[in-house]
């Protein structure tokens, strides 16, 4: 499907979502409640089927935090970039790793990595990060280590 | 994580492997929930060599965060290279010269048969065999000597630069590459005597760890891994960048799905690494060896993604710029972490011992995983 066709495909399915221009792919933003059912109909609808999700992560842009899902179709060959914007405070999205279930890990490593808590993720726990970690989350522009703190 | 060993209420067991395994490779920690001597749950406990290389970049230029991402798939270095150099080159849609997209492809598949064959050797020191390790890195030495004498290191090569790669080849380079293809054409089939016809191995591989290609889809897997079940998944096929769409080659695609097919995939992929060497080492066109580029590189605002095949799939480097120096965020998207993640599916109902044969084809390097 072109860009164009993708964009009133997904207009349809979720009236909230609004388009970001450049970039190499069609970048889709929608709201995080709304996420997880999107991300339901892109797997399963026929002309859709985005099996294959190659990268998923997130941004901290002090204001607020980006979640960005990478997804491509093997069968009909197109990719678009999904985002959603979460509150810096309390950050919640859906969880999709029953949808792609390589999300399973990549969202635990978010969630250790930026603190964003995802809903119904059956195994929400560390994953990179030693047991017992407290304090804030690494990959946050805010985080300070007094002793190990890497800058060059 | 350490008091979880032992009994638990159900009556398994639960045992550490790692992370000072031999057979992980590296710094792997596995919990094994055992019911006798059947795997009930592998969890994967990472991060013992996290050094939050993303982080890093973030305070580092475009100029100086490629020497750091070296160290990440340390086996495929100059494909980890290339594939940041060409995301920074996307952002500033930097031209590569001709000659240097050849010496690139060169040697992105040598260090690809230097790949596979250490994996060939340490697999198979896996399962008990001890002498294909010491054959697989008479070839793989060769190749290093290579390395050495054009980029001046052996492992983290740092050699790919944003506008094309650091030096001109080594008046040698062409020689010896030729040498070692001879080379290799003379020993390769030492390794098909010595494992892949052997009634033992084949037994120990064939029909385990079988993965189906939706499993392997769903968990992001790429490389070998996805090939082995069927799944087209290569990057140089799929997205061909600098002149893979300039040689024939072909597509290693096995549909057995189980070790044993992982395993034939990357035997095969190194004769097909020989064939793309063999038709660009007598082409190698004159010219620069770099795009004149800026000594301070800034990408514009946005977004940039590239991805590449390495030896264990497919790399993604996903770069956020605000228009500085540095990058805003980076995000390296490692073939290996998809791979481990599918390894509780796949060792889920069998054996302890099939274990470690079929983490062996997944060809972790934890370094990798853990970024």
């Amino acid at each position: 499907m072109t860009n164009e066709e993708l964009k009133s495909r997904i207009t349809a399915l979720n009236p909230g979502a609004t388009y970001e221009e450049g970039g190499e792919w069609l970048n889709v933003v929608v709201s995080p409640d709304s996420w997880a059912s999107l991300a339901a109909s892109l797997r399963n609808e026929k002309d859709l089927d985005f099996n294959y999700m190659f990268c998923l992560t997130c941004v901290d842009w002090k204001t607020h935090l980006t979640m960005v899902y990478h997804l491509f179709s093997f069968t009909h060959k197109h990719t678009i970039v999904v985002k959603a914007k979460l509150d810096t405070k309390q950050p919640v999205i859906g969880t999709v790793c029953d949808i792609w279930r390589t999300a399973e890990f990549l969202e635990r490593e978010v969630y250790e990595m930026f603190g964003v808590h995802f809903d119904k993720h059956p195994d929400l726990r560390l994953l990179i990060l030693p047991d017992g970690w407290e304090g804030k989350n690494p990959l946050r522009k805010d985080f300070e280590d007094p002793i190990n703190m890497i800058r060059l | 994580m350490f008091e979880e060993i032992g009994t638990n209420a159900e009556g398994d067991m639960m045992i550490n492997m790692g992370p000072q395994h031999p057979a992980t490779h590296g710094v792997l920690h596995l919990v094994i929930t055992l019911n006798g001597e059947t795997i009930k749950k592998v969890d994967p406990h990472l991060g013992y060599i996290h050094r939050s290389i993303e982080k890093m970049c973030e305070s580092l230029t475009y100029r100086q965060f490629i020497y750091v991402t070296s160290r990440m798939d340390y086996l495929s270095a100059h494909i980890n290279n290339h594939a940041c150099a060409m995301c920074v080159e996307k952002g500033m849609q930097i031209e590569v010269p001709g000659r240097a997209q050849y010496i690139r492809v060169i040697m992105d598949e040598l260090t690809r048969i230097a790949s596979h064959e250490l994996w060939w050797g340490a697999m198979s020191m896996d399962l008990g065999a001890f002498t294909p390790f010491f054959h697989s890195f008479r070839e793989r030495e060769t190749i290093n000597d290579i390395m050495e004498e054009t980029c001046g290191a052996r492992l983290t090569m740092n050699y790919m630069v944003p506008g094309g790669v650091m030096n001109d080849i080594h008046p040698n380079f062409q020689r010896r590459v030729k040498e070692f293809i001879q080379l290799y054409k003379r020993k390769i089939h030492e390794y098909d005597e010595l494992i892949t016809g052997n009634v033992i191995f084949q037994n120990r591989m064939k029909g385990v760890g079988v993965l189906t290609a939706e499993q392997v889809i769903s968990y992001g897997c790429t490389g070998p891994v996805a090939r082995g079940s069927g799944v087209s998944c290569d990057v140089r096929k799929w997205w061909p960048y600098e002149v893979y769409d300039k040689v024939e080659f072909n597509e290693v695609i096995e549909t057995g799905g189980d070790s044993f097919a992982r395993y034939l995939i990357r035997m095969k992929e190194m004769d097909q690494s020989i064939r793309i060497i063999e038709q660009l080492i007598d082409n190698i066109p004159d010219g620069d060896f770099q795009a004149k580029t800026k000594a301070v590189l800034k990408l514009p605002k946005g977004e940039f993604y590239s991805k590449v095949e390495t030896a264990r799939g497919e790399l993604g480097v996903y770069i956020v710029s605000e228009g500085g120096t540095t990058p805003y965020r980076i995000k390296f998207r490692s073939p290996g972490f998809s791979n481990l993640s599918i390894l509780h599916d796949m060792a889920k109902g069998g054996k302890i011992g099939d274990l470690i044969a079929s983490m062996g084809t997944l060809d972790l390097v934890i370094p990798d995983i853990d970024r």
